[in-house]
């Protein structure tokens, strides 16, 4: 049996109560909206990418603990990667949550993020820990229209 | 024990009641499953899978077609299961009562069948405040169609009906009403008889969606004089799949085909078709047979128990959820009106809901969290989600505290 702290780790937790970057910057060049029908979850993701560097990056929005401290440490994250990176760092994220990556099971290399490893415990929450993830990819690819989970 | 002898005075014991339904002796992560998403679906007693198991081992064939012995047991037991479900809503006459897939078919059917002939552009569909995406999405399709618009009934904080309002909605321009006999989302019980008083005094058709009723409590839509009703099977401890419309005769008679098939013509050449009669007209198709002698056997169940019965105990319950939530800090309960089915829709304070239902989960406590389909209920609330406990008679007052206990340590989680 999966125990919750493993899902509720401290970290989690931190950046649900006080999301990090949690704002709409006047000087973003790219954004997308998230939505998880299933949940009811939204997030939106700015970003303001220069010369292939994701130079600031934030969002708004509402959701749960996961989502929330999904999107937070995110942001800390990518914030003055190259977007090749990012788009690496988005994969290995993934890996991580799903339990699908073997190289790096335990997202030793994802730094904080690793916290996420017990998502994949829990199926019915993968969703909720890759919304704002989509959301920024699609900020990052210049994608209009909202990203829905479903 | 407090328990044993409330129940044991009206003569139902929650242990042979358990004992009846399979799917309730299991563990989840560790820990007996506590079922209280009874308002999604209902756990099925052995006696509806039984006759699932008889008919697909005993008597599986066609119905309504074979002259060979199998078919004649299948259509009898089908035409019996359909004689069963009219005596028990109350209904006169069997060919009122048309299987459909569940009670979102049977609003559908309603909506392109008789409405939809009749609706012309700034015409009215009366909804309410609290209706279930099946009961406001077909009419949105049908506005579409037509031109027509939708009107809605507004709530109180409490989640009841303005009833003054529904009055001065209703119109010359409304051309039928279509109400939730219990909200899913928020349990409020709608004053239906009065409301079907009040449209037919301006000869209003009126539809009510009884999906979150007909588990609960005794429905008699002859006493309620409503035009249509519907629901589905597998909320009222039967199989998915099937469910019923009851429509008067005279206006199901009134009307066009809902699809086209088999089973719904009495014959067909290429220059003309001339349908069947009553209530096969709305049955093309070969229909969830099996399903709809299970729900037959879902109604014998029920009514072994008697609806009087199941509605006090559940009342019991819901009553004593309620006292025991108002203890709880930082849990504030969604859906308060006076006349309450055993629903409980709440939030804690500072946790959303979906981090609620996977500690719960946790604990071995099923419940719902998310928008419930009534995505319009939430916007009124501000809220993005609620969490769900929806009681049945087979569950307890001591699953009412597991489930106390869990939201503690929801609370406890996230402190």
């Amino acid at each position: 049996m999966p125990d919750l702290r493993e899902l509720y780790q401290e970290v989690i937790l931190d950046h649900h109560k006080r999301p990090r970057n949690f704002r709409a910057p006047a000087d973003a060049n790219r954004s997308a909206n998230g939505f998880n029908p299933l949940c009811g979850d939204k997030v939106i993701v700015y970003a303001r990418v220069e010369d292939g560097i994701v130079r600031d990056i934030a969002f708004q929005g509402s959701g749960c603990a996961i989502s929330t401290a999904s999107a937070s440490l995110m942001t800390e994250c990518l914030k003055g990667k190259p977007e090749a990176e990012v788009a690496r760092i988005f994969e290995r994220f993934h890996a991580l949550v799903t339990g699908s990556g073997s190289e790096d099971p335990d997202g030793a290399g994802l730094g904080k993020l690793a916290v996420f490893a017990g998502v994949r415990e829990y199926p019915m929450r993968v969703k909720c820990a890759t919304l704002a993830w989509h959301a920024m990819r699609a900020a990052l690819e210049g994608e209009k229209d909202t990203v829905a989970t479903e | 024990m407090n328990e044993e002898i409330q129940n044991s005075q009206r003569g139902l014991s929650v242990e042979a009641i358990r004992g009846d339904f399979p799917a309730l002796h299991q563990k989840v992560h560790g820990k007996p499953l506590v079922y209280l998403d009874n308002a999604a679906t209902s756990q099925k007693p052995q006696a509806v899978i039984e006759a699932l198991i008889s008919f697909y081992t005993r008597d599986c064939a066609n119905i309504h077609r074979g002259v060979h012995l199998l078919s004649e047991r299948a259509t009898r037991a089908f035409e019996d299961s359909r004689a069963k479900i009219r005596k028990f809503i109350g209904a006169g006459d069997d060919r009122e009562i048309i299987f459909v897939r569940g009670a979102t078919e049977g609003i559908n059917l309603v909506a392109q069948s008789c409405a939809r002939p009749m609706m012309k552009a700034g015409d009215e569909i009366l909804i309410s405040a609290f209706e279930h995406h099946s009961n406001i999405v077909p009419w949105q399709i049908l506005c579409e169609q037509t031109g027509a618009r939708l009107r809605i009934v507004p709530m109180n904080h409490w989640g009841e009906l303005l009833l003054d309002q529904y009055e001065s909605l209703l119109t010359e321009r409304t051309k039928l009403v279509s109400i939730a006999h219990v909200s899913n989302a928020l349990g409020t019980i709608n004053p239906v008889r009065r409301m079907v008083e009040l449209a037919h005094a301006h000869n209003i058709p009126i539809l009510i969606d009884g999906a979150q009723a007909v588990p609960h409590m005794a429905v008699d839509v002859t006493a309620l004089d409503c035009d249509f009703y519907t629901f589905s099977g597998h909320k009222m401890y039967g199989p998915t799949g099937i469910g019923v419309l009851y429509g008067k005769a005279h206006l199901l008679e009134a009307m066009p085909p809902y699809q086209g098939g088999g089973d719904m013509i009495s014959s067909v050449t290429f220059e003309k078709t001339i349908y069947n009669r009553l209530p096969y007209k709305f049955e093309a198709g070969t229909p969830d047979i099996a399903a709809g002698i299970a729900l037959g056997a879902a109604v014998d169940y029920l009514q072994g128990i008697g609806m009087d019965r199941i509605a006090a105990c559940e009342h019991d319950l819901l009553q004593y959820a309620t006292e025991a939530f108002s203890a709880l800090s930082g849990v504030r309960l969604i859906g308060t009106a006076r006349e309450k089915a055993s629903v409980l829709s709440f939030v804690v304070d500072g946790v959303h809901p979906h981090d609620v239902g996977t500690i719960l989960d946790q604990e071995g406590i099923a419940i719902r969290t998310g928008h419930h389909c009534a995505q319009p209920v939430m916007d009124f609330y501000q809220l993005p989600a609620t969490a769900r406990a929806s009681l049945a008679f087979y569950n307890t007052r001591a699953e009412i505290d597991v489930l106390v206990a869990g939201i503690r340590k929801v609370s406890e989680v996230f402190s």
